[in-house]
This record gives structure tokens, C-alpha cells and sequence, in this order.
């Protein structure tokens, strides 16, 4: 198990050098200059080459490169060249709306599917799994802003119990800062647990057919014993497999959802990055993002090997 | 208590399964119920279980002790289960739940049928355990199922099933996916359970050798119905039922041998000379690599142009990995083999070609070894890509005379493998095989997952084939009788190395090496048990 952890942290490191390269490379090719963006059309070329200068814009690739790396690792992002402030402070405003956000959709939608993918599961072919199931394939088809917007109009401007978007700071008290996260969280939240029930389920039909469930029934198990005990480990695979996919999307994902809410989350940080050519937010935002989706990937394997034991041997 | 099933019928979404069941197992005897595939056998005993699947409908009765269990309500059937009235299955890789410790699988029953706690469960599965011959200071109750082997998870499955020492024990195909030393030492157990606790055996099975030294009783199924029962003795002795006679003569059918239809010629075919295959094993530390493990050990022989050649030993002997090689489908680590001279450890992609074409095989199961969304057609003629390309005509011809080989019909062409049976699969397969028209086929246990009846028509059929096209084979099978019916000369081989070859009936008839000597020692003997019951008369 230490061994496998090793592997798989040495994995990581590896794959995140990559694709720091990766994101680096891919930004240079971009079209546009920071500088001639920042400082408008109608500037001159002597105050675009020295801004490019204080920049460091002129310096060869991969001295760029070392430095952006270095500077990252020390905690340094550099600053925005529009806002002319340090990228760790706005990524950091920005998370304190995002990474909440994120974890309450992913409870939220793990705590409605796991008990709906069990209970469906036990009583196929009912006219409640039938009634479930198409319930599902709805909330998969609808996109999540109309759930949002849906949600607005009953929540927010009828019963008028939530506000309708906006958000007011961790230091206006945990309370009202949840009050906003709530409907954003909700409408993230049902499309993503819709998939996980339908997966949940399909996961323990499977794995209900398997020889080891008659064995355990051989033993005089209940069925439902068998549901709970044996085979609900055994279906988790796919399930965490689809959790990590989620967490990474409602991480960084949900720029319609922060729209409609007007969050400020980190997708319309990348947003307006991108359209305003801030190459430094957009790429420590991006490396950011890509670190996340490696640790959740790490955590991941981890976490088959938890439920699995036949993973935990390292391969030959 | 024993168990009485009387004029039991079962079926399953309308259709017929089971028709007129009625039997008797006592305390202290084995029932041997033993049939082809389809006949019934196993949706017998899960009628006892009723664990059938949905949709069945039974009628009849089965009584157990006073219990009827076919109106039995849930919670009755899941007392009596895992405690009264028990069962082991056939796969031991399946049967156990891949993410429970053994410990906890085997205390799990006990737990719930004795209301005891957890430590003192699991006092009770060491000593199952030790029962059953894993002694927990070498088999830790922490392991997991994928950390033992077949024989040692279906010794689990026993202590799983003999926990609360059950009234009825039944044992669905208990050994047949193990070899026959392990086959022995399994069957012993059950014995050995049988006549010290006067526990009654369900002993189903396909193999009639099996059931002729175990059972006292038997009952012969076909169909859903029972043809034939009796004392296993007079039911064999009088082989009075012509299908228990078909049977039988079907478990000991050697085809007619003859000599193969070749020109006589100086080089073997094959020349596999000093070959060696390490495995790596996973590494013991971080620091420390695993120690490799050597599958196939400093291995020679030649097979010869129409030569009939058996390899059988017990199963992790290494028999897989040598056929591998052979087949180019792995390489050795050190050692060369030759197939018509070309070294294929050296040889580049144009000259393997006419190696592989030379060079075909044929696999144990023909459900799975086939792509189901292809043809026959396109199956069949998958291995002509070895030679210069063909025109449609010819590719089909060659196709129609491959079936024609293997006696199937020419409009098997445009249909699908789950259109036929397991043995039509079979003939399929090597179809397959010979349309590169081979001199050798690599044949790795062809006819284990087959029923007697239709193994002994393809044993008749890779007979024939060899004698009219004099191909040469390569006979790997765990299956003395069968490797005896078929070959003329035979390689044992044990932890790697080839222990003894010679010809089949020296070798099975005066063994030299003790692996030999114990597949021989291990393997049920139907003739015997027919020559014995009858003498008794």
C-alpha cells in the first residue's frame, strides 16, 4: 500500500510537470500580446515594448517558463496584467465561492443518488424504478440554468425565501454566505446526482448478478443483507470514478450557474481572463485547475483501493 | 433429516425446466444426480434453495425435516440456509466476494445463524480453516480471495458451507473447474464430512467417474427428468438404462487411432530446445524487486509431422505458458524455439507468416474464444491474412472447405457462434485452425467445457483430422482419460519441467515421477467402477 502510494504521488508530480509545459507552450502559441492588449490600439510601439520589457515579455521561453514554475511553486502566480494585483489574491477570493460550492453540490448530489441508486436497484423492474429512472433521464436532459432559473423565479422572487444571486462575503457570517450558495449548489447539483443514481444503480444491478451474491445468500443472507453487505462495495468503483469526474466540473464548470447567480466564482475569472488576454491569470487559473483534477484523480485511485483490495498489490 | 423432493416441476418464464422430480437424500449418504448440460441438475438444487431465478413457477413438493420449503415464507428459507441446509458452487474465483477477507466471509454465516460475536466468530472460521486444510498460521483469515488459488477458495467454500455442520450439504460441479489432484483432495473432504457428521451429500455433477467413486446413490437426469436411479452399484452394474449406458460409453470413448497420412520426414516440426520464462512478480519493497518466477524451467522436446502429443500436469504447472510460446504469442527468456527450422525468437514479421500458418490453435471455451458480432464466415476466414491476399471466391471456398473438414454445414457461413451449440462451436474452432491449411494444432484443454456426448464426437472428429491430413497436435489437457484416448505419447509436467514422456500407456500404466504418479493416483476411474460393481454381483 506504501509502495502503491509512491507510485502513484511520483504519477502525479510527473503528469502535473507535464502539463504545466503543456499549458505554458500552449498560451505562447496563442494569438495576441498582453502588452499591445493592456495598453490599447493606439499606443505606441516604444510603450509596448517597454511595458513588454517590465513584463519580462522579452525574455527567451524558457527562462519564462522556469520562472512562471518557479514563482508557482513558491506560491507566487505573478500578477494580472489587468488587474494589476497578484494572481494568488484573486484565485484565492475566487475559491473561498468556488471550492464551497463544489463540495456542497457534490454532498448534496452524492447524499440524493446513492440512496436513490440503491433503493431502484432493489426493486427493479417496480413501478417505482420505472417512475425513478424516467425521472432521471429527465433531470439529465435539462440543462442545469433552466433548473436555476426555475428555482429563482419559486425561491427567490415568489416565496421569496433566498436571494436571487449575488454574494456577500464569508464576513458577512456563514449563514447568508450559505443562503446564496444554496440554489446554485441545488441546480449543480440535480443533474449531477441524476447521473450518479442511474450509475449507482446500474453498478449494483451488475454486480447483484455476480456469483458471490449467491454464495452470500447460500449463507442466509436477506436480500436486502446481501444489497447493503456485499454487493454495494462492490458497485462503488464506478460511482467513485464518476464523483471525481464531477467534483473537477463543479470546480471549474459552473460559469453559466455563477452567471446566472453572479457569483464570483473562478469560471468567470477564467472568462474574463480569456476575453481580456490576461495570459497570466488564465494560465495559473488553468495550472491551478489541472493540479486539482490530478489530486482528485490521485485521491481517486486511492480510494479504489480502499473498497478494492485486489488493487492494492502493486503490479508486476 | 433428510430431504424428499416429490414430483417437483419448475418453470421458468413458461418454459419447461424440470418435469416429475422425485428424490430421496438420506443422512450419512451421497446422492450423485448427474445429467449433460441443460438437464436439470442445477435448478434442482436451487429449488431446494429457492434461490431460483425470477419469473419460475414450481409445483410439487419438497419436504425437508417438517418444513415444506416450496411454501416456505423468506425468513424461514434464510434460517435454514447457510445453517440446515447448505451450498458450494462450481467457480471458487467467483463464488467468494473479491472485497471481504475470508475471515469475514466465513464468519459472516456463523454470526448470523448463531448470534455470536464477531472474535468469537472468527475462532470458530480458524478452525473451519484448519478443517479444511488451511491452517490459519499459514492462511491468515485477513487474506483476501484473489490471494488464494482456485483449490485453496474452493476449500474456503467448504468451510463457508460446513460452518454450522448443515444437515444437507449440496454441491453443485464442486470440482470441475480444478484440476484432478485437487479434484481428489476436494472429494475426500466432502467424504470425510459425510461420514464422520452423517451430513447427506447433493453431489451434482457432469462427470459420471466422479459420482461411480463417490456416491451411494444416483439418479441419471436428461431433459428436466429423471431416466435413471438407483444404488450407484446396480445402476452401473447393470448399465440397464440405455442412456446411463450411452453416457458411460461416451466417458471412456477413445476414437479409433490411426496412424496419420504424412510423407515420412527427417525435421520436426517443432524443436523447442533448453526454453526457459521467467515472470516478474511484484516487487517485495520499495527498494527491493520481486524475485521472477520462473513459469516454464529448461524445457526440450520435438513434435514430429503427424504426431499426437499430450502435455498434462497439475493446473500452474506452466502447461499454459509453454502452449504460449509454441504459438509465438510469447517469448521465451532464454532457450530457442524452432518451427520448421525458423527461429521465431529472431524471426521478423514476413517470415513468422508461413510459422503462424503452420502453427494453429484451439482453445477450451468456444463461448468466449469467438467475437460475437462476427459471421462465421468472416470467423473462420480470419487467419487468411497470413497468406497473399485472395479474391472473395476463393476466401469463401476456402471457408466452405474448412466447415466441410469439420462436418458443418455450408450455411453456417452467413450466421452468428450463439446461433450454435457448445459443440458445433467446437467444430467452428477448428474450422478455424485448419484453414491455413497448419501442420500442428495447439489444442489447450479442447474438450473440458464439453458434455461427454458431444467430447466424444470431437475427439472422433480431431482423430480423423489427424489421420487424413496427418496434422500434427499439441494436446494440453488436466484430463488423463481424454489425453490417453487421443495421443500416442505424452509429457508430464510439474513446477515447469518436463518430468517424464513416454508413450501413453507406459506412462499412465507404470508412472515414474510423483507428479505423474499422482494424476494417476487422483484421476476417477469409471471403468474400474464399472468392473468393480460388476464383480460384486
Amino acid at each position: 500500500m506504501t509502495y502503491l502510494l509512491i507510485r502513484k504521488a511520483a504519477w502525479a508530480i510527473a503528469t502535473l510537470a507535464v502539463a504545466s509545459l503543456f499549458v505554458f507552450l500552449t498560451m505562447e502559441v496563442v494569438p495576441g500580446d498582453a502588452a499591445q492588449v493592456m495598453l490599447g490600439i493606439n499606443a505606441t510601439d516604444e510603450a509596448v515594448a517597454a511595458l513588454r520589457e517590465r513584463l519580462g515579455l522579452d525574455l527567451p521561453l524558457w527562462q519564462r517558463y522556469l520562472s512562471w514554475v518557479g514563482g508557482m511553486v513558491q506560491g507566487d502566480f505573478g500578477t494580472s496584467y489587468i488587474y494589476s494585483e497578484p494572481v494568488s489574491y484573486l484565485v484565492a477570493d475566487r475559491i473561498t465561492v468556488s471550492l464551497p460550492l463544489a463540495i456542497i453540490a457534490l454532498v448534496l448530489s452524492t447524499a440524493i443518488a446513492i440512496p436513490i441508486g440503491v433503493w431502484t436497484a432493489s426493486r427493479r423492474g417496480s413501478m417505482l424504478d420505472t417512475v425513478v429512472m424516467g425521472i432521471t433521464q429527465v433531470g439529465i436532459a435539462i440543462p442545469n440554468f433552466w433548473f436555476a432559473l426555475l428555482m429563482v423565479y419559486v425561491f427567490a422572487i415568489g416565496l421569496q425565501w433566498l436571494p436571487a444571486g449575488g454574494f456577500p462575503g464569508w464576513d458577512a457570517g456563514v449563514f447568508p454566505a450559505l443562503k446564496a450558495l444554496a440554489m446554485p449548489a441545488i441546480a449543480l447539483a440535480l443533474p449531477q446526482a441524476a447521473i450518479l443514481a442511474r450509475v449507482t444503480r446500474s453498478a449494483l444491478l451488475e454486480t447483484m448478478g455476480q456469483d458471490y451474491i449467491r454464495t452470500a445468500r447460500a449463507k442466509g443472507l436477506s436480500r436486502r443483507a446481501t444489497l447493503w453487505g456485499h454487493a454495494l462495495r462492490n458497485a462503488l468503483i464506478p460511482v467513485l470514478t464518476i464523483m471525481g469526474l464531477q467534483f473537477a466540473y463543479l470546480l471549474a464548470g459552473t460559469i453559466i450557474i455563477e452567471n446566472v447567480f453572479y457569483l464570483p466564482g473562478l469560471g468567470r475569472l477564467v472568462f474574463q481572463a480569456i476575453t481580456q488576454r490576461d495570459i497570466i491569470v488564465v494560465e495559473s487559473v488553468v495550472m491551478m485547475l489541472v493540479a486539482t483534477n490530478i489530486i482528485i484523480n490521485f485521491i481517486v485511485d486511492l480510494l479504489y483501493a480502499v473498497v478494492d483490495p485486489r488493487l492494492r498489490k502493486a503490479p508486476a | 433429516m433428510s430431504l424428499t423432493i416429490n414430483d417437483l416441476h419448475l418453470s421458468i418464464g413458461g418454459s419447461k425446466i424440470l418435469s416429475g422430480i422425485s428424490l430421496e437424500a438420506k443422512p450419512g449418504r451421497t446422492l450423485g444426480i448427474v445429467g449433460e448440460s441443460g438437464s436439470g441438475k442445477s435448478m434442482t438444487a436451487l429449488s431446494v434453495m429457492q434461490l431460483l431465478p425470477l419469473g419460475s413457477h414450481t409445483t410439487g413438493s419438497i419436504n425437508f425435516a417438517e418444513h415444506d420449503l416450496l411454501n416456505a415464507p423468506d425468513e424461514l428459507m434464510q434460517d435454514l440456509r447457510g445453517d440446515d441446509i447448505a451450498m458450494i458452487f462450481q467457480e471458487p474465483m467467483t463464488a467468494l466476494n473479491p472485497v471481504h477477507t475470508i475471515g469475514d466471509q466465513i464468519a459472516e454465516g456463523i454470526c448470523l445463524h448463531t448470534g455470536a460475536s464477531k472474535s468469537e466468530a472468527h475462532r470458530q472460521a480458524a478452525k473451519l480453516m484448519a478443517d479444511v486444510g488451511l491452517p490459519v498460521e499459514r492462511f491468515p483469515l485477513g487474506r483476501f480471495p484473489h490471494q488464494l488459488s482456485g483449490g485453496q477458495r474452493q476449500r474456503v467454500a467448504i468451510a463457508m458451507a460446513c460452518a454450522q455442520s448443515p444437515d444437507l450439504l449440496i454441491a453443485d460441479e464442486p470440482t470441475t473447474a480444478l484440476d484432478v489432484v485437487l479434484q481428489a483432495q476436494i472429494l475426500d473432504l466432502l467424504r470425510a464430512r459425510v461420514e464422520n457428521s452423517g451430513m447427506a451429500l447433493m453431489l451434482i455433477t457432469h462427470d459420471l467417474a466422479v459420482v461411480a467413486d463417490m456416491a451411494d446413490d444416483l439418479i441419471v437426469m436428461r431433459e428436466g427428468e429423471i431416466v435413471d436411479h438407483g444404488p450407484t452399484k446396480s445402476v452401473l452394474r447393470s448399465l440397464a438404462h440405455p442412456y446411463t449406458a450411452k453416457l458411460a460409453a461416451a466417458s471412456t470413448h477413445r476414437p479409433a487411432l490411426k496412424p496419420a497420412n504424412v510423407a515420412l520426414v527427417a525435421a520436426p516440426i517443432v524443436q523447442v530446445q533448453n526454453i526457459t520464462r521467467d515472470y516478474s512478480t511484484p516487487r517485495q519493497s520499495l527498494f527491493q524487486k520481486g524475485k521472477p518466477f520462473r513459469a516454464v524451467d529448461d524445457v526440450s522436446f520435438n513434435i514430429r509431422a503427424g504426431e499426437s502429443l499430450g502435455l498434462v500436469g497439475a493446473s500452474g504447472c506452466g502447461k499454459s505458458t509453454l502452449a504460449k510460446m509454441i504459438l509465438a504469442l510469447d517469448k521465451p527468456t532464454n532457450g530457442s524455439i524452432l518451427i520448421n527450422s525458423t527461429d521465431i525468437a529472431t524471426a521478423d514479421q514476413a517470415a513468422m507468416r508461413p510459422v503462424r500458418c503452420a502453427v494453429q490453435a484451439v482453445f477450451q471455451d468456444p463461448g468466449s474464444s469467438f467475437d460475437p458480432r462476427h459471421t462465421v464466415e468472416r470467423l473462420i476466414a480470419e487467419p487468411l491474412h497470413l497468406e497473399p491476399k485472395l479474391s472473395a471466391d476463393e476466401r469463401r471456398q476456402r471457408v466452405l472447405d474448412a466447415l466441410a473438414e469439420v462436418a458443418m454445414p455450408a450455411d453456417s457461413l452467413h450466421r452468428y457462434p450463439h446461433e450454435f451449440s457448445g459443440g458445433q462451436r467446437q467444430r467452428l474452432a477448428l474450422a478455424r485452425a485448419l484453414i491455413t491449411r497448419p501442420s500442428l494444432i495447439v489444442a489447450d484443454e479442447p474438450v473440458s467445457a464439453l458434455d461427454v456426448s458431444i467430447r466424444a464426437q470431437i475427439l472422433d472428429l480431431i482423430a480423423d483430422l489427424r489421420h487424413r491430413l496427418g496434422i500434427a497436435w499439441l494436446f494440453i489437457s488436466h484430463d488423463l482419460g481424454v489425453v490417453r484416448a487421443i495421443c500416442d505419447e505424452v509429457m508430464v509436467m510439474d513446477a515447469g519441467r518436463i518430468v517424464e514422456r513416454g508413450a501413453c500407456n507406459s506412462v499412465f500404466d507404470a508412472p515414474q515421477s510423483n507428479a505423474a504418479k499422482a494424476l494417476v493416483a487422483a484421476t476417477p476411474d469409471l471403468a474400474r467402477a464399472i468392473a468393480l460393481a460388476e464383480n460384486d454381483a
